[in-house]
């Protein structure tokens, strides 16, 4: 017996609130991209056409697909062992783990961002410990690139450990032991049988880290400074800065589009992947 | 049994390599260390990376000098003090409580509904709205921000509060849909039967029984969409009118302008905040089991 009725009009009020405040002003911005000017009277592509001319807009396009790419990567580095040893770990131990492991992405991201300012600053901490050793130069950490790559991937580790932790606590425990059984040693077991079979949820961390990253406008604007310009500052200068709203916009649906067609070609690689764990 | 490995302890358990013939296991041993060992020690490297800026956030601000520095010399909580003067960042602090709350409150309501439809119906055009409603997390919120200043432009409004509630809402909702609908399919239907079998109404049912059960993945979805209000930054930053300053902008603002050691202080205040919140939660509701 199933529950008087249909239930989904219960999703009518949300989905009210999204096509309101969500999906028309998303088609707004489409529209205003289009035009020349902010009060929308003639239609043009011409906001396309610089931004695909300019090699200063597209290497902003670029230079934050590769920011997503590196920093996704640390987080796999990094992310992968926490989670096999936390699945291996005792219930209260792994909660200890997934408790600190999701403080990070709790805590304030302007908070976090600061303490990593005092952390990579010229007096911070790395570098009262890199010239204690008796380096003359300071590290140029903070305003550089390795050091958004490394404030994102504390911020965005969580989005990678804990999809992976839940489809690799839910892989049955006698198969790598079947696997040993029949001679496989470890390294062996972790590379045919755990990583194949926790492939799925590599694959949901690393879309939700990667788009987490390269749209970390906060992180990447006070750790990576005036300089460094990724796409979320770009669209911000253009919209405030600049004042220039169809370009903005425009870069805003470009920007947009990127991270679809990323998430969409992740997705169905995660997509064959499952397929593959299962058969 | 015999023992075939003298440090079995640091295999794990392994029982099926109990039957394997000796002369492979010590080659099996060091296999395994090896790994655990690689692993073990990414692991402590990545645990140590992910809680050092707070700790030393929380230090930092406990300083008694007048600069930013680590370790600080001697300790003090006169920063803290300080704090009590600073209006403007109180001021940005309530105005950040407030529409969180509000943004919360909307979120659970509406979410809550969804959810029910989501977990329960078969209706095709809930599995377009569900990735609709989750799309948010993926794409840039700054776009979205940037894209509901223009619209509500368009319509003749400028930024205020009930706008800045409503893109809240936008973003921090599909954090209370996916812990209650993960909730919701590990409910078991017979209740809901039993329930209805005697004889109570749909809303009962939905009271005294559902409810109840999904309260820890509600609360918990709840809690990260609250953190996820009082934290926002690239939506507020086009929403929020002249008046109206929030907390985690002005910070950034602070920080922007003069690193003192008063931003250091409000800084240990949020993370002394969110760790309370999130004991409290891990308590009440099972935070980490939740948001696996």
């Amino acid at each position: 017996m199933k529950v008087k009725g249909d239930e989904s009009p219960l999703a009518l009020p949300l989905a009210a609130v999204f096509a309101a405040f969500f999906v028309a002003p998303l088609c707004v911005l489409v529209l205003l991209s289009l035009h020349g000017e902010a009060a929308m009277r003639t239609w043009t592509a011409a906001s396309y056409v610089k931004f695909f001319t300019d090699s200063f807009n597209y290497s902003i396009l670029w230079e934050t697909l590769l920011l997503g790419v590196k920093a996704t990567l640390v987080c796999l580095v990094f992310g992968y062992p926490i989670a096999w040893v936390c699945a291996r770990s005792g219930a209260r131990l792994q909660s200890i783990i997934v408790f600190l492991v999701i403080m990070p992405i709790l805590t304030s991201v302007v908070v976090r961002t600061f303490a990593w300012i005092v952390i990579l600053g010229r007096q911070g901490i790395i570098n009262q410990v890199w010239l204690g050793l008796g380096a003359t130069e300071p590290l140029r950490l903070l305003y550089t690139e390795t050091g958004v790559i490394m404030v994102l991937a504390q911020v965005q580790m969580p989005l990678m450990v804990l999809p992976i932790l839940t489809v690799m606590s839910k892989i049955d425990p006698n198969l790598a032991d079947a696997s040993r059984v029949l001679g496989a040693g470890e390294w062996r077991t972790l590379w045919r049988v755990t990583i194949p079979l926790s492939l799925p949820g590599v694959i949901a961390g690393c879309i939700l880290t990667y788009t987490a990253c390269i749209t970390a406008f906060v992180t990447q604007t006070l750790i990576g400074g005036a300089r460094l310009i990724y796409m979320p500052l770009h669209i911000y200068q253009q919209a405030v800065g600049a004042n220039n709203w169809p370009f903005a916009a425009a870069i805003s649906v470009i920007f947009m589009v990127a991270v679809l067609v990323i998430v969409g070609i992740l997705g169905a690689i995660g997509r064959r992947s499952e397929t593959f764990a299962r058969a | 049994m015999p023992a075939p490995r003298a440090f079995s302890g640091e295999v794990g358990t392994g029982s099926p390599q109990k039957m394997r013939p000796t002369e492979k296991a010590s080659n099996i041993d060091w296999e395994a260390l090896s790994l655990r060992i690689v692993f073990g020690a990414l692991t402590i490297v990545a645990m140590v990376f992910l809680v050092a800026p707070t700790v030393i956030v929380l230090l930092t601000s406990l300083t008694a000098s007048e600069s930013l520095r680590f370790p600080p010399p001697a300790l003090s909580l006169r920063w803290y003090y300080a704090l009590i003067d600073a209006d403007q960042m109180q001021r940005a602090a309530w105005n950040s409580l407030v529409i969180a709350f509000w943004t919360t409150l909307i979120s659970v309501v509406l979410g809550t509904g969804a959810s029910l439809a989501i977990a329960r119906s078969r209706a095709r055009w809930l599995r377009a709205a569900d990735l609709l409603f989750m799309s948010p997390l993926l794409l840039p919120a700054l776009a979205f921000g940037f894209a509901a200043l223009v619209y509500i432009n368009r319509l003749g409004f400028s930024p205020n509060i009930p706008f800045l509630v409503l893109g809240h809402v936008i973003v921090c909702v599909p954090f209370i849909l996916r812990t209650t609908v993960a909730a919701l399919t590990q409910l078991d239907p017979a209740l809901l039967d039993a329930s209805q079998s005697l004889g109570a109404s749909s809303w009962m049912t939905f009271r005294r029984v559902t409810l109840p059960l999904i309260a820890p993945g509600l609360g918990s979805g709840a809690f990260l969409a609250f953190m996820a209000s009082f934290d926002n930054v690239p939506v507020s930053l086009f929403l929020a009118d002249e008046r109206t300053e929030v907390l985690p902008i002005h910070l950034w603002q602070q920080i922007d302008t003069n690193l003192d050691v008063r931003t250091a202080a409000a800084s240990g205040l949020i993370i002394v905040f969110t760790l309370v919140l999130m004991v409290v939660t891990e308590r009440m509701a099972g935070l980490t089991r939740q948001m696996r």
